[in-house]
């Protein structure tokens, strides 16, 4: 536990003293911020957050992976993962610790639209059921997302591969429900719209909190996340 | 090679403390090493010595724990490297060829980090960074971003994190690679330091440092350990023929033929200076033709200017062994 704490302490402080969390954080905020307002210039606006949820899932597609390209990409382009894959730490323990310290920041950005519900409860009277399962909705998504990046950060030396990657698949896996809709066959469009984030995020933001969504987002970040520790293996043997 | 060294399997003496056994690692088709056995006791400096692409860092690498080889044992403080990595990561310091660091942290962050990754208890380690900032004279330098320092202080941070955690057996790939001469003599030191307490492997192609610095030499070429011994044996026993080198004013073709006479001299090689010439003499093994050879050239008339028996270096040795190969 130590060595998961020492790599996630390390990252953290990294993103800290680099220009890149400030970035990253900025951008969230400000169009988060947008997407929050639109709605409430509304002749007659709803007290609803739903608008904002949306629009972070959709961010977030391009905001992860510029957390995560950092994360392994570097160790290999500086040689620091012979270091690390000596140093007496297991390979999970070293995915554990990178995945904790991107999790961290994710609180953090999160933590900071904090402003918009306050606001919100502030001026008016909104449900609060939809709030929390929103902001639960938008965990578990952006989870999935930093294990998306984390893994495509395993694979190559080089970020902004790791970036564009990590992007393509997330924007493949929030198309796809538009794409359920174009294919005729009943079961292929059933399993084409259950592997969309989207189509498993949209209920969260109306404020249904359904376990075969949490469950789908548990499973989606366990399985990059598996594939990341795997990724890192695969460093022994080349 | 790999039958020479069974005999290490039956041996009484206490166990070494890297027993390496018919290693065998390959890239692709090709065996990067190939049969690789050999012991490191406690306390002992090994020196790898080899071109390059002759293995040495695959047989670090392994050591080390960083990659499992295709074929063979490797144990480390009676720990084996593949069942019980942590055990020996947590044995071993190593410093790879291309020193690893974060440019961007401070050199005292950078230690931190490591030492808390190696297990270095949260008390102990501010004191034991002290220690190593002492030890590879980083004082000055304990703030300074580390992207900033040059080669040779990066090589000591480098240095300074290996053994940050005390380690039994310290693996340095080219220690002394790429920094300037002062820096390469400091860190020679540093090494020697080091070496008295703990268990020692480094690889090198320079040969005076591998002699200068290991009790013990290992010479690898292609993927095979084509020698072991002490440097000073490794001399000896390799050195079939006695080498006079000698300066001669006088013209060269009678000289050399009056060299030729004498019994024993198995070669003679000229080297024309301006005015006077060199010489290299070689004779049977065990033989001693100073005095033959004088008198040669006393006799012809010529000028004697200076003669010297030279023992061959590990530089020879080297070369012999490893061309051996190709012929």
């Amino acid at each position: 536990m130590r060595r998961i704490q020492a790599v996630a302490w390390k990252e953290i402080q990294v993103y800290f003293s680099s220009p890149m969390a400030y970035i990253v954080g900025l951008i969230f905020l400000g169009l988060t911020g947008f997407f929050f307002v639109r709605d409430l210039g509304d002749p007659f606006p709803e007290a609803s957050l739903e608008s904002f949820f949306q629009g972070a899932t959709l961010i977030l597609i391009l905001l992860a992976p510029t957390l995560t390209m950092r994360l392994l990409a570097e160790e290999r382009k500086l040689g620091t993962v012979e270091l690390l894959l000596t140093a007496p730490v297991r390979d999970w323990e070293v995915v554990a610790g990178k995945y904790l310290s991107v999790l961290v920041i994710l609180l953090a950005m999160m933590a900071m639209t904090g402003y918009y519900v306050l606001l919100l409860f502030v001026f008016a009277d909104p449900d609060p059921g939809p709030v929390y399962a929103g902001y639960l909705g938008l965990f578990l998504y952006g989870a999935a997302a930093l294990a998306i990046g984390l893994l495509t950060s395993a694979l190559t030396s080089n970020q902004i591969v790791s970036a564009v990657v990590a992007m393509g698949i997330l924007l493949v896996l929030y198309f796809t429900d538009f794409a359920a809709g174009a294919v005729k066959n009943t079961l292929g469009s059933r399993i084409i719209a259950e592997i969309s984030t989207k189509a498993h995020f949209d209920d969260f933001a109306l404020g249904v909190i359904d376990t075969k969504h949490v469950v789908y987002f548990i499973c989606l970040t366990a399985i990059f996340l598996f594939l990341t520790v795997r990724a890192l293996e695969a460093h022994r043997w080349k | 090679m790999a039958t020479e060294y069974r005999e290490y399997g039956a041996s009484t003496n206490p166990p070494a403390m890297i027993q390496v056994r018919d290693l065998t690692h390959y890239y692709g088709p090709r065996p990067a090493i190939e049969g690789v056995s050999f012991d490191v006791q406690k306390g002992e400096v090994l020196g790898f010595l080899g071109p390059n692409g002759a293995g040495k860092t695959t047989t670090m690498r392994i050591l080390t724990g960083f990659m499992p080889p295709t074929q063979g044992k490797v144990t480390i403080a009676g720990f084996d490297v593949v069942e019980q990595s942590l055990e020996v990561r947590k044995r071993v310091g190593y410093l790879p060829e291309t020193v690893p660091l974060y440019t961007e942290m401070t050199v005292t962050g950078y230690l931190k980090y490591m030492g808390s990754l190696r297990g270095v208890a949260p008390k102990r380690l501010p004191v034991r960074i002290g220690e190593v900032i002492e030890l590879c004279r980083l004082g000055d330098y304990r703030k300074t971003i580390i992207g900033k320092l040059s080669k040779g202080f990066r090589q000591r941070v480098g240095i300074a994190q290996a053994i940050l955690h005390e380690p039994e057996v310290l693996v340095l790939d080219e220690p002394t690679i790429g920094i300037d001469p002062i820096q390469v003599v400091e860190t020679r030191r540093l090494i020697q330091d080091l070496g008295r307490e703990q268990t020692v492997v480094l690889s090198s192609h320079i040969l005076p440092e591998v002699s200068m610095l290991c009790q013990r030499v290992l010479i690898i070429h292609q993927g095979h350990i084509v020698a072991e011994d002490t440097p000073q044996r490794l001399a000896q026993s390799l050195q079939g023929v006695e080498r006079i080198e000698l300066e001669v004013r006088g013209p060269i073709a009678p000289v050399t033929a009056a060299l030729r006479r004498i019994n024993g001299v198995t070669e003679v090689t000229a080297t024309p200076g301006r005015n006077r010439h060199t010489f290299v003499v070689q004779a049977r093994h065990g033989q001693d033709l100073r005095d033959e050879i004088s008198k040669a050239i006393i006799d012809g008339g010529w000028g004697l200017l200076s003669m010297q028996m030279s023992t061959m270096s590990l530089e020879d040795i080297f070369l012999r062994l490893t061309t051996k190969e190709e012929l």
